[in-house]
């Protein structure tokens, strides 16, 4: 099985001599819903920005679905920012067009799709997040949990491989964020949810990693993961007052196998 | 990825989550740029000159370029000889101040136009027929606007941009034109920023410029900024009514940055411009 994403000693430093990474190594598995959890500072961002090549020209490598990221090669590039959908913290970055329309149509259109196979591609994506009645509408008009979802439409648009999220609870209400996991939950996709909300990545993924000091520090199940006091504690993560992973995962009992 | 969940003020938000060394090395908000890029680590005796000295020698200056004929070439050649001078005092490096006089370029092309595109006498230079009057109007706007603009930069890069709206208060400019400056020094790299995260945004999309309709997609994101940078100058506005100000000139508190040598001492260049032009209206008047 080819898996969906296979990061290997990744390192970069900034041109300003700021070293981000360390030599990061993480495969995510197709299906697999990650939860990559980090004090601020620790590379989370700089991390993400390479998986699609945004940044790169450092050392190691990115691999997703069997194809090697080659930044120099444009058509690679293009075909790994169709596989790889990042979905930004705030939406407004992402939502620019005129139209929510516009805007789902913006990532299949610079691929090459048009007329119904297009239309196809927007009322898909808008379905699966249940936002195919704000089509028309403008973007800076949409609620910030609309607007979340839109957002995560204009890169379902394009049928990517793997789904990144960052900080997608960020501002978001209590029911919003309850949406938000379920919508999360019903998408039949490969997922690498970026975050600080711990709940959040229990609930959500099976599985979590920490990304401390530019380097992987640890990768295992969820709830085992957050019952390790001390490695959050090392690590700046904390748990939310009153939460006992430990019983979380009983709740839950899937998230702790 | 900020860990502040609270519904803060927005622009407070985004400053703290950027660190501009790690924005600017992805080509975010140069905010470094806006402290006087060619001030850092020296002082020469025109950098420790007050703001507003240097401020009024700036405008008598210019005044002094703009008033005079464009036909005085001796001035012209004058006036450059004082503010090279001047130049070679604040210790900048030649290639510096020529990069900064790049935002004079614009003008120059039209410079260029002008004596083909004026009516009037037409002579020959290397064989292309132009106007004469053409000619001496390019030559005017080039003199003028490139002493200009030098002064200009060399004010900007031996002055701190705070001591520059500090010396506007001082000398009473219109309080509306300084408060303007101010938030657009303020607010300049929380924009720049909000610009890169949405090209970031917009690449991730397989966007790339390949054509010309792709100038819409560019448009369209200029447009969601101008609405995005409308919608925080309303909110900042409202911050600033919930802590009581709001509507009145802004209670700015600024100290000098560096020791100050005397004020006396920036009169030497608009003096000196203006000896060359008294010289030359006398010279007028004898011959």
């Amino acid at each position: 099985m080819t898996a969906s994403l296979e990061v290997s000693g990744l390192a970069y430093s900034y041109p300003d001599g700021h070293q981000a990474l360390f030599g990061v190594d993480l495969t995510v598995d197709p299906g697999e819903r990650v939860a990559l959890l980090g004090p601020n500072g620790a590379g989370k961002t700089t991390f993400v920005l390479h998986l699609n090549g945004i940044l790169g020209g450092g050392l190691g490598s990115v691999t997703v679905g069997g194809l090697r990221l080659d930044s120099r090669d444009k058509k690679v590039l293009r075909e790994i920012r169709r596989r790889v959908g990042i979905v930004f913290q705030d939406p407004d970055d992402q939502l620019f067009m005129s139209t929510v329309r516009e805007d789902v149509a913006f990532g299949p259109a610079n691929l090459g799709l048009t007329g119904a196979e297009l239309d196809e591609r927007v009322e898909e994506a808008l379905g699966a997040v249940d936002a195919l009645d704000l089509v028309d509408r403008a973007p800076h008009h949409l609620s910030l949990g609309q607007r979340r979802r839109v957002a995560i439409a204009t890169v379902l648009s394009m049928r990517p491989e793997l789904l990144v999220l960052d900080e997608p609870t960020s501002n978001l209400d209590p029911a919003g964020r309850r949406d938000l996991i379920r919508l999360l939950e019903s998408l039949p996709i490969t997922m690498l949810v970026v975050t600080h909300d711990i709940p959040f990545a229990l609930e959500l993924c099976p599985r979590a990693a920490i990304l401390s000091g530019g380097r992987i520090v640890a990768d295992r199940p969820t709830g085992e993961l957050l019952q390790d006091e001390e490695l959050l504690h090392r690590h700046r993560l904390e748990l939310p007052f009153g939460l006992d992973p430990a019983t979380a995962g009983r709740a839950r009992p899937d998230r702790l196998l | 990825m900020g860990g502040l969940h609270t519904p803060v003020l927005d622009a407070a938000r985004t400053a703290t989550r950027t660190p501009a060394a790690r924005a600017s090395a992805v080509g975010g908000p140069r905010a470094a740029e806006l402290s006087a890029a060619g001030t850092s680590g020296r002082t020469t005796l025109v950098h420790r000159l007050p703001a507003e000295a240097k401020l009024l020698a700036h405008l008598a200056f210019v005044l002094v370029v703009v008033a005079t004929p464009g036909i005085w070439y001796w001035a012209f050649a004058a006036y450059a000889a004082l503010l090279g001078a001047t130049a070679v005092a604040t210790r900048l490096r030649p290639g510096f101040l020529l990069r900064r006089m790049g935002v004079e370029l614009p003008f120059l092309g039209f410079a260029l136009l002008m004596p083909f595109i004026s009516a009037g006498e037409r002579t020959t230079v290397l064989g292309l027929s132009v106007s004469v009057h053409g000619l001496v109007a390019a030559w005017t706007l080039l003199a003028k606007a490139t002493l200009g603009v030098l002064a200009s930069v060399l004010l900007a890069a031996t002055t701190e941009v705070r001591d520059l709206l500090a010396a506007l208060r001082v000398l009473h400019a219109p309080d509306r034109m300084v408060q303007i400056a101010a938030f657009m020094v303020r607010y300049l790299g929380v924009v720049q920023g909000e610009a890169h995260r949405m090209r970031v945004a917009r690449d991730s999309r397989a966007f790339e410029a390949r054509h010309l309709g792709h100038v819409r997609v560019v448009a369209q994101s200029a447009g969601a900024l101008f609405v995005r940078t409308y919608e925080r100058g309303e909110r900042v506005h409202l911050a600033m009514l919930a802590r009581g100000g709001g509507d009145g000139p802004l209670p700015l508190t600024t100290a000098p940055s560096t020791a100050a040598a005397p004020a006396g001492v920036a009169a030497v260049l608009p003096l000196a411009a203006l000896a060359v032009l008294l010289a030359g209206l006398l010279l007028g008047r004898m011959s």
